[in-house]
C-alpha cells in the first residue's frame, strides 16, 4: 500500500477541509469561547457532521455509518486540527464508536446510528490523574446484586459534561472491564472543566453507582483488548490532529516570513529563520509519514499497529510542539496576542499532546516493546 | 493469494536458497562490504556468490528495466523484496555509486547506446564508479568548478584537479564534471563526462580521514583524453545531469538514517550496561535518548517510503531529496553518538583484541561526513528554503 492518500481519501480530505473552512473556521472556536457557551461546542455542527457522513466515518454501514477505516478518520481529525474546531469527533466518533462497534451488545450498539447521525455524544472515561495511565486504573467495579457498583474518579473525560452516555473503564475482580453508564444515574457527579484551548472535558466522580450486568461492554475482565483497540485508533487520530495543527501553524508562519519586513528586508530572507523553517518542514513531513503509516497499519490489522500509533503520537506531538513554538517566536510580539491565531494553536497542541499519552509515554512504550 | 503475495512467497524461497550464510547477519566490519569492480575483493567466497546471484537476477537494481540488466520490478514488488531481504538480515549484495548515482542519471539522460553499454555492468557489479565533482575551490559552490575540457574535434583533453573523490584509487571509471565553456555563466558551461580511470594522465593520491581510513583521494588530470561519445546529456548543460544525480545521491545518503544491518542501539546498550530490577536499561537518561532516537528512526523510515511513493505517483518535488539527505544524515550521526555513549570506554578502544579494529569509534567518526558529503546540511536547508518553501531571497 503506497504511503499516500488514495483518490477517494484525497476527496474526503478536500470535503472535510472545505466544510470546516465554511462552517467552523477558527472564528467558530472564538465565538464559543468568548460567549462562554455552556456546552462549549455546537450541537448543530455535530448534526451537520452526521449529515456529511463524518460522524459515522468508522461506523459500519448497517448502523448508518460510512463503514470506512482509520485513514479516513485520520483525514477528518487532521482537518479538525487545522481549524481547531471543538467537536465530539474524538470522544464519540472515534473512541466510543470503536469500543461499541467492536464489543457492544445489540442493545448497546443502538447508540451507533445516533453517533453516526451526529445526534448523540458519548465519552470514554479512562484517565484518572493528570497523566494518561490506562494500565493503572483505580476505579473499582464490585459485584452487587445482579450487577455492579462503581466507585472512582475520572478526569480529562472529553465532552463529559454534555455526554448522553459514558463508557467507564474500571477494574473488576476479573480484570479491566468497560461499562456503559448513564450520566444521569444516581452517584454520578460531573464537573465541566474548560481547558486551556477552550475545548471541552469534564471530571466525573462515581460514588456507589449501581449498574446492571448488561451495562458491561464485551465480557467482564476482558476490557483490555477493547480498550487497546480504541486507544490505538484514538492515538493515531490525535497524531493526525497534531499534524494538522502543526502544519497549519507552520503555514501561517511561512506567510508571515514572506510579508513582514525589518532592517529593510523580508524577515524570510534571514538565513537563521530560513534554516529553522526548513528544519520544521522536514519534521512535519516525518510526522505526516508516521501518522499515515500508523493509520494504514490499523486498517491492515497489522500486529504492530498499536506500536505504530505510539510512534505517530510521539513524533507528531514533538513536531507540533516545535511548530507552535516557532510560530509564536517568529511572529514576535504579535504572536503573543490573543487576537492573532498562533497562540490558539499553541494551546490546542498542548492539550492534544497530553491526550491519550504524551511523547514520553509513547517513547516508553516503544522502549519496552524493543526490550530495553 | 494476490500477485504480490505470490511474489513474496517466491522471493522468500529464492532468498532462502540463494543467500549464503556468510552474507547474512550484521556485518563484521567494512571489509564485508561488497563493492564489485574489475579488481573486486570479497571477504568470503559466499560474498562473491551473493553478488553474482543477485546481479544475475538484476536485484542489485530491482526497479531498473530488464533490458538494461535490472530486475524490472514494480515499486510494490521492490518493497516486498526489500522487506524479505531485511527479514533474513541479508547484507547488501552490492554497494555501488553506479547503482545509487550514475545509473539513474543514465536512465534519464543517457543515449540508448550508453544505457546498453554501462547499465548491465553496473547491475552485475563488474565496473566500479567514482564521482568527480568537488574541487579544492568548489565545494558547496559546486558550479564554480575549474577543471577544463578542451575541444579537440572527436575528443576532449581534460586538465585539472578533483578532491574528496571517494574510492578514486579503487574505481574503474569516473563520472566527472568539467568546464567546456569558460566564457558562459558558471552553471551553463559545465559538461558531464565519463572516462576510464586507467586513461593516461589520471593519478590519485589517498587522503586519510579522522577515522584513520583513506576512502577518498585527490585526483589529478593531466592531458586526459576523453571520447566525445562519453558525454552524458547536452554539451554545456551538464549541470542538469549533475543536479539530477545529486538528488539520487542525497536520497542514498539519507537512507543511512534508516539503519539496515546494524544492531538496534537499545540492544547494544543492554549488552554493555545491563538492566535494573525492573528489567530496563540501567541508565535512565541514556534510555530516554535512545527511545527518542528510535521514534525518529521509525518515522524517518516511513518518510523515506512515502517520498518514494510520491516520486512514483509523480507527486514529489525534485528537491524533496534534500529533506531526506538532511534528516537522515543528522539522524545517523545521532545514532552513532548514542552507540558511543552506550559502549562507554569499550567503544573507545582503537586497537585492541576485542575492538574489531576499533570499528565502533571509526564508524562513529565516519558518520560525521554524512552531513558534509553530497552537499552539507546547511546547503540542504538552503535548498528546502528556496525550492520547497519559496522563501524570499533564498
Ligand atoms: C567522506 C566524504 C566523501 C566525499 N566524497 C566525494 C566524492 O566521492 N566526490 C565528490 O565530488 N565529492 C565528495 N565529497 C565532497 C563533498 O561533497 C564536499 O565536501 C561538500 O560539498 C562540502 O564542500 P567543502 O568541503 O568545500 O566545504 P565548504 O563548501 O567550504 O563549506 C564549509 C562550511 O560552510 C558552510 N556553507 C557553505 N556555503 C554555505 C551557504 N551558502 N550557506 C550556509 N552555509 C554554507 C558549509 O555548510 C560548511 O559547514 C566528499 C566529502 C566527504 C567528507
Amino acid at each position: 500500500m503506497p504511503l499516500i492518500l488514495t483518490e477517494e481519501q484525497a476527496m474526503l480530505q478536500e470535503a472535510a477541509d472545505g466544510f470546516l473552512a465554511e462552517r467552523a473556521p477558527i472564528a467558530h472556536l472564538r465565538q464559543l469561547r468568548d460567549a462562554r457557551d455552556p456546552d462549549g461546542l455546537s450541537r448543530d455542527l455535530w448534526r451537520a457532521f452526521g449529515e456529511m457522513g463524518f460522524a459515522g466515518v468508522i461506523i459500519p454501514e448497517e448502523y448508518g455509518g460510512a463503514g470506512l477505516g482509520a485513514v479516513e478518520a485520520g483525514v477528518i481529525a487532521e482537518s479538525l486540527g487545522r481549524t481547531l474546531t471543538p467537536s465530539p469527533f474524538m470522544g464519540s466518533a472515534v473512541l466510543s464508536a470503536r469500543v461499541l462497534a467492536d464489543g457492544g451488545s445489540e442493545a448497546q450498539q443502538a447508540w451507533l446510528p445516533k453517533i453516526a447521525a451526529g445526534e448523540a455524544i458519548l465519552s470514554l472515561a479512562v484517565d484518572e490523574g493528570p497523566k494518561h495511565a490506562p494500565a493503572k486504573i483505580a476505579t473499582r467495579a464490585e459485584r452487587a446484586g445482579n450487577g455492579f457498583r462503581l466507585n472512582g474518579a475520572k478526569a480529562f473525560v472529553l465532552d463529559g459534561h454534555v455526554a448522553d452516555a459514558l463508557i467507564v473503564v474500571a477494574r473488576a475482580e476479573e480484570g479491566t472491564t468497560l461499562f456503559l453508564v448513564d450520566p444521569k444515574a444516581a452517584g454520578v457527579e460531573i464537573e465541566r472543566t474548560v481547558m486551556v484551548d477552550a475545548h471541552n472535558a469534564a471530571r466525573v466522580v462515581l460514588t456507589d453507582v449501581a449498574v446492571d450486568a448488561d451495562a458491561v461492554i464485551g465480557e467482564v475482565g476482558n476490557g483490555e483488548a477493547l480498550l487497546d483497540g480504541a486507544l490505538a485508533l484514538g492515538r493515531a487520530c490525535a497524531a493526525s490532529s497534531l499534524t494538522g495543527a502543526g502544519d497549519q501553524a507552520f503555514k501561517i508562519t511561512l506567510e508571515y516570513l514572506r510579508t513582514r519586513k525589518q532592517f529593510g528586508k523580508l524577515i524570510g530572507e534571514f538565513q537563521a529563520l530560513q534554516h529553522r523553517a526548513a528544519h520544521l518542514f522536514t519534521e512535519l513531513e516525518l510526522a505526516r509519514a508516521a501518522t499515515l503509516g500508523a493509520l494504514q497499519a490499523l486498517d491492515a490489522g497489522r500486529q504492530d499497529a498499536a506500536l505504530a500509533a505510539s510512534v505517530a503520537k510521539a513524533k507528531a506531538g514533538r513536531v507540533a510542539e516545535l511548530a507552535v513554538q516557532e510560530a509564536v517566536q517568529m511572529h514576535g510580539g504579535v504572536g503573543m496576542t490573543d487576537e492573532f491565531d498562533v497562540g490558539l494553536f499553541m494551546k490546542r497542541v498542548r492539550v492534544l499532546n497530553e491526550l491519550l499519552g504524551d511523547a514520553g509515554f509513547h517513547s516508553e512504550r516503544l522502549a519496552q516493546a524493543q526490550g530495553f | 493469494m494476490s500477485d504480490l503475495e505470490g511474489f513474496r512467497a517466491e522471493t522468500r524461497a529464492w532468498l532462502e536458497a540463494n543467500c549464503p550464510p556468510e552474507a547474512r547477519g550484521p556485518m563484521g566490519s567494512e571489509a564485508d562490504m561488497i563493492w564489485g569492480g574489475r579488481d573486486a575483493v570479497f571477504a568470503t567466497p559466499g560474498h562473491k556468490l551473493w553478488l553474482e546471484r543477485m546481479g544475475e537476477r538484476g536485484w542489485t537494481a530491482p526497479e531498473w528495466p530488464r533490458e538494461y540488466g535490472g530486475g524490472g520490478l514494480s515499486r510494490e514488488e521492490a518493497k516486498v523484496l526489500a522487506s524479505e531481504l531485511r527479514r533474513i538480515k541479508a547484507q547488501p549484495a552490492l554497494n555501488s555509486f553506479g547503482v545509487w548515482m550514475l545509473g539513474p542519471a543514465l536512465l534519464a539522460f543517457g543515449t540508448e547506446e550508453q544505457k546498453k553499454r554501462f547499465l548491465p555492468e553496473i547491475v552485475r557489479g563488474e565496473i566500479r564508479w567514482c564521482q568527480g565533482y568537488s574541487e579544492p575551490g568548489a565545494g558547496s559552490d559546486l558550479a564554480s568548478i575549474q577543471t577544463r575540457a578542451e575541444d579537440r574535434g572527436d575528443h576532449w583533453i581534460v586538465n585539472g584537479q578533483k578532491i574528496w573523490t571517494s574510492y578514486a584509487d579503487k574505481a574503474d571509471w569516473i563520472f566527472c564534471l568539467v568546464r567546456t565553456d569558460p566564457e558562459a555563466p558558471k552553471h551553463l558551461g559545465i559538461s558531464f563526462v565519463l572516462f576510464d580511470m586507467r586513461t593516461p594522465g589520471v593519478t590519485t593520491r589517498p587522503i586519510t580521514l579522522i577515522s584513520g581510513k583513506s576512502p577518498f583521494c585527490e585526483t589529478f588530470f593531466d592531458d586526459v583524453r576523453v571520447e566525445k561519445e562519453n558525454l552524458v546529456g547536452t554539451l554545456n548543460r551538464g549541470w542538469d545531469v549533475a543536479k539530477y544525480l545529486l538528488a539520487h545521491e542525497r536520497t542514498m545518503i539519507g537512507a543511512m538514517g534508516e539503519v539496515a544491518g546494524g544492531r538496534p542501539v537499545g540492544q547494544v546498550a543492554l549488552d554493555a550496561i545491563g538492566t535494573d530490577e525492573a528489567g530496563r536499561l540501567d541508565e535512565p537518561m541514556l534510555r530516554a535518548r535512545i527511545a527518542e532516537l528510535e521514534i525518529d528512526q521509525a518515522a524517518f523510515r516511513l518518510a523515506m517510503e512515502r517520498v518514494g511513493d510520491q516520486v512514483k505517483a509523480k507527486q514529489a518535488h525534485p528537491a524533496i531529496a534534500s529533506m531526506l539527505k538532511y534528516y537522515g544524515s543528522e539522524l545517523n550521526k545521532r545514532r552513532h553518538e548514542l552507540l558511543m555513549a552506550a559502549g562507554g570506554a569499550d567503544a573507545l578502544e582503537w586497537e585492541s583484541e576485542r575492538s574489531r579494529g576499533g570499528s565502533a569509534a571509526r564508524d562513529w567518526l565516519r558518520t560525521k561526513a554524512n552531513s558534509i558529503e553530497g552537499g552539507t546540511s546547511e546547503i540542504q536547508l538552503n535548498i528546502i528554503a528556496k525550492h520547497l518553501l519559496q522563501l524570499p531571497g533564498a
